[in-house]
């Protein structure tokens, strides 16, 4: 499979914030790939650089097989775009505002176009100051969504819509993923990712700092391991056992998170010391991204970049 | 009085962010004040030689009709002639942008939703926009009438020069309060309130070109701008008429009270319509948007230069030949920048008012750009394939093309009523072609708001300023006294002495390229930068 986009340590600074610190991405060509990172963490900045909309200062960006800066009205024939933040006209209606952007694109597919403001449901004759903010990203989704572009790039494309429209977003995503285009969703809800992407990367102070599908970033994270043993061990011991950490003793319960790849260990480590209830959890998605949004938590230092 | 909740740190929230804005504004304003006065009184440093060099012409109508009657045949008088009506407007409009700025558009852009969640009045934000307006307006009157006085002119005077310039200070920063409650945009607002300006500044000039007495002498009382002629500083020194504008004041606030009272937050009387559900065919590409969302700014401007330009051509008939005396011919010229008769010299003035009015329509068109930018709508058009330039281009055509539809529109009509009101008149032709001789000028500074535009969004507003400083050198340069390069940097000063003289084709041709070569640059410029 070929790549969709390639970038590699781009990075952009506005005045003295440094947005994009080096970061590395990849996307393969017919994927659906989730964008994830804590707020600020740039995520948008490198939406917008991959539109050519920002010249980086340094690095390289490959999209489609153009560079973005330099070939951006070309890349754009074959692309479409939902911003984080959608603003449109106050005075044109949401339906002239579709048809607007999908003629700048070249034109509207007319079948497409019905069948999305159907979908969503959406008022066409208002204006866009009198939209909602949901109503908004719908508008903005229809220009996205009936466009034929190859590729996608959708920063938080579900902000403000209500659970059955991001239903019909999800199954919209299906349609497109079958179509094999690509798509890059920057989206802060986890579900949605994991319902939808194939893999995901995590930006965190401008850099990617984990790639890969969710499973293999679970197994990056440690399983929590509750057991009533009948031979205890203190804490100091069993903090010595491989790939264990955040130990607690409490009368014959112990309780403490362990690297994927050390499972096998500690169970046999258990069963010696006659394990008589045993309850191992892997980590939530949650969890999963806590550990790598948070620069102070205990639990990120531990996870191997 | 919960209503008012808050005021106090919206105003120093304001403060804050006119820092830049109403110091230099009033800077500028005294600038024009104290700078004139003291060049005309270099010229005419007595009473004697003041009543002598241009007493008689200052009686003119012509003159009056563009800048107010004259106070009395006196050098302090003469000292501020230009500068109380040219004052007067200039703070009106400094009124008028402060009190939209930090209440209707605040509200237009989401941030006043905000701030009304906090703890905050209903009234604090237009109490506290109405409180900075009239504190700027004070403040600039103040400082021009204790400048003149420190340079020497009549105390009383003084005090009532600073009463002209608050009374339509004052006056309008209670119908902008009005209109910024009324119209439910941003521009909607400035369409009113500006509107009102010019509305103002018309029904002054047929008032005092009028006979004293007649009704429509009586007239120029309805306007603020004819009540800031009318304290006439340094002869009659009316300082009642003050009065009137806080009673404007009072009058505005307390309608837009009213009306805040009754509407919902984002909104303003007139309720949202639908509109169609497909584009039409125009709306095709950034051309089309661009001149769509234009439309309402050209209907606004053409109704308004039709009647103001039915009103200049009808005061022609007012306007009486002057004698054939060469001297005041001279200073006729000086004032007027054109050679010929009477009728002439007037016309040339007015357009070159009209002509700075329609080069600020454009240059709101054309910084747009950096409207759209800042709103978060560029991105959404330059992540198709429409190329940078193409979209600048758009908005800086509609920005080079309305200008010279509207001067088509002042042209004809002024020289369509003002050849039928008056024999003496220059006729339909002649006055088109004065009218469009001014585009030169006008690009020129629709370029530098385009080159501003597109090298550096920050700093686009500038081009107001350009444009205001490049029409007063122009106007009151010579007046002052300026170097001759100074002036020079001015557009309008390189413009035709039309009508009367003639056609200054290497000059238009010049400022002509000069304007394309910014709008180049411009383009250049916005394909080079971040788009955010
Ligand atoms: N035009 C700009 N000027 C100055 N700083 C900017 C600009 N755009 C982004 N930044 C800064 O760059 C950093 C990254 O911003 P970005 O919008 O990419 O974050 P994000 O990951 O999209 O966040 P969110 O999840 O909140 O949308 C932030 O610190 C932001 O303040
Ligand atoms: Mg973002």
């Amino acid at each position: 499979m070929t790549d969709a986009i390639t970038v590699s340590g781009l990075r952009k600074a506005f005045g003295r914030t440094v947005a994009l610190d080096g970061l590395d991405l990849t996307v393969a060509e017919g994927e659906v790939h989730g964008f994830l990172g804590p707020n600020g963490s740039g995520k948008s900045t490198t939406l917008r650089a991959l539109l050519g909309l920002l010249r980086p200062d340094a690095g390289t960006a490959s999209v489609l097989g153009r560079d973005p800066w330099h070939d951006a009205t070309e890349l754009h024939r074959d692309l479409a775009y939902v911003p984080g933040d959608v603003v449109l006209w106050p005075t044109l209606t949401g339906g002239e505002t579709i048809d607007l952007l999908g003629r700048l694109r070249g034109g509207v597919d007319e079948d497409r176009r019905r069948h999305l403001v159907e979908r969503f449901e959406l008022d066409e004759t208002k204006k866009g100051k009198a939209y909602s903010k949901g109503n908004r990203q719908k508008v903005a989704l229809i220009a996205a969504l009936a466009s034929d572009a190859r590729l996608l790039l959708l920063d938080e494309p579900t902000a403000g819509l209500d659970p059955l429209m991001e239903q019909v977003f999800q199954d919209e995503l299906v349609a497109v993923r079958r179509d094999g285009r690509t798509v890059l969703l920057s989206s802060h809800i986890l579900s949605e990712v994991e319902r939808a992407c194939d893999r995901v990367s995590i930006v965190r102070a401008g850099k990617v700092v984990d790639s890969g599908s969710l499973a293999e970033l679970r197994g990056l994270t440690r399983t929590r391991v509750r057991a009533s043993l009948t031979d205890v061990p203190d804490v100091a011991e069993a903090s010595r056992w491989p790939g264990v950490g955040d130990v607690a003793v409490d009368g014959t319960h112990l309780s403490c998170a362990v690297e994927a790849e050390h499972l096998g260990t500690l169970v046999a480590e258990l069963a010696r010391r006659g394990v008589t209830g045993l309850t191992c959890q892997p980590p939530t998605l949650e969890e999963l991204f806590l550990a790598r949004y948070d620069r102070t938590s205990p639990a990120y230092e531990e996870v191997p970049t | 009085m919960t209503r008012l909740a808050g005021t106090a740190e919206l105003l120093r929230l304001a403060v804050r962010r006119d820092r830049v804005l109403i110091p230099a504004s009033i800077l500028g304003l005294l600038v024009l004040a104290l700078g004139s006065a003291r060049a005309t009184l270099d010229i005419y440093p007595d009473d004697a030689t003041a009543a002598a060099g241009l007493g008689e012409i200052i009686a003119n109508p012509a003159v009056v009709a563009m800048y107010g009657p004259l106070g009395s045949p006196t050098a302090d008088a003469l000292a501020v002639f230009k500068t109380v009506m040219m004052g007067a407007v200039l703070t009106s409009i400094l009124a008028l942008v402060v009190v939209r700025r930090h209440t209707r558009t605040e509200e237009d852009d989401g941030r006043l939703e905000l701030v009304s969640a906090g703890v905050v009045g209903r009234w604090a934000p237009l109490a506290s926009a109405v409180t900075l307006a009239v504190g700027a307006v004070l403040v600039a009157s103040a400082l021009a009438g204790a400048g003149l006085a420190a340079l020497g002119l009549d105390g009383r005077g003084s005090l009532a020069f600073a009463v002209s310039w608050a009374t339509a200070g004052l006056a309008m920063v209670g119908i902008a309060a009005l209109a910024v409650q009324v119209a439910s945009t941003t521009r909607g607002a400035g369409g009113l309130a500006f509107g009102a300006v010019g509305a103002a500044y018309l029904v002054r000039a047929a008032g005092d070109t009028a006979t004293e007495g007649s009704a429509v002498h009586a007239l120029g009382w309805l306007s603020p701008l004819g009540w800031a002629g009318r304290v006439e500083p340094y002869g009659a020194d009316r300082l009642w008429v003050l009065g009137l504008g806080v009673g404007v004041l009072v009058v505005g606030v307390t309608g837009a009270v009213a009306v805040l009272d009754r509407r919902d937050l984002g909104a303003g009387l007139l309720p949202a319509r639908s509109g169609p559900s497909r584009a039409g065919r125009s709306l095709g590409g950034p051309l089309g948007l661009a001149a769509r969302l234009a439309t309402g700014t050209l209907v606004g401007w053409v109704v308004g230069l039709v009647l103001g330009g039915a009103v200049v051509g009808s005061l022609m008939g007012s306007i009486g030949s002057l004698a054939d005396n060469p001297q005041m011919r001279q200073v006729l010229e000086a004032i007027g920048g054109s050679a010929g008769s009477v009728e002439e010299i007037y016309l040339a003035t007015e357009t070159k008012f009209v002509a700075i009015a329609v080069a600020a329509a454009g240059i709101g068109l054309v910084l747009r750009l950096t409207a759209a930018e800042r709103a978060g709508l560029t991105e959404s058009v330059l992540a198709t394939p429409t190329r940078r330039a193409h979209w600048y281009g758009a908005h800086v055509a509609v920005g080079i093309v309305l200008p010279a539809v509207l001067m088509t529109v002042v042209g004809l009509v002024v020289g369509f009523v003002g050849s039928r009101t008056s024999a003496a008149a220059p006729g339909v032709g002649e006055t088109l072609a004065a009218s469009l001789a001014t585009l030169p000028a006008v690009w020129v500074l629709i370029g530098v708001a385009a080159l501003l535009a597109g090298a550096t969004p920050r700093f686009a507003p500038t081009a107001w300023g350009v444009a205001l400083v490049a029409f007063v050198v122009g106007e009151l340069g010579p007046t002052m006294q300026l170097p001759g390069w100074v002036v020079d940097l001015s557009p309008f000063t390189h413009l035709s002495q039309l009508p009367g003289g003639s056609f200054a084709a290497t000059e238009a041709l010049a400022l002509t390229l000069l304007a394309a070569a910014l709008v180049l640059a411009g383009a250049v410029a916005y394909d080079r930068r971040d788009v955010t």
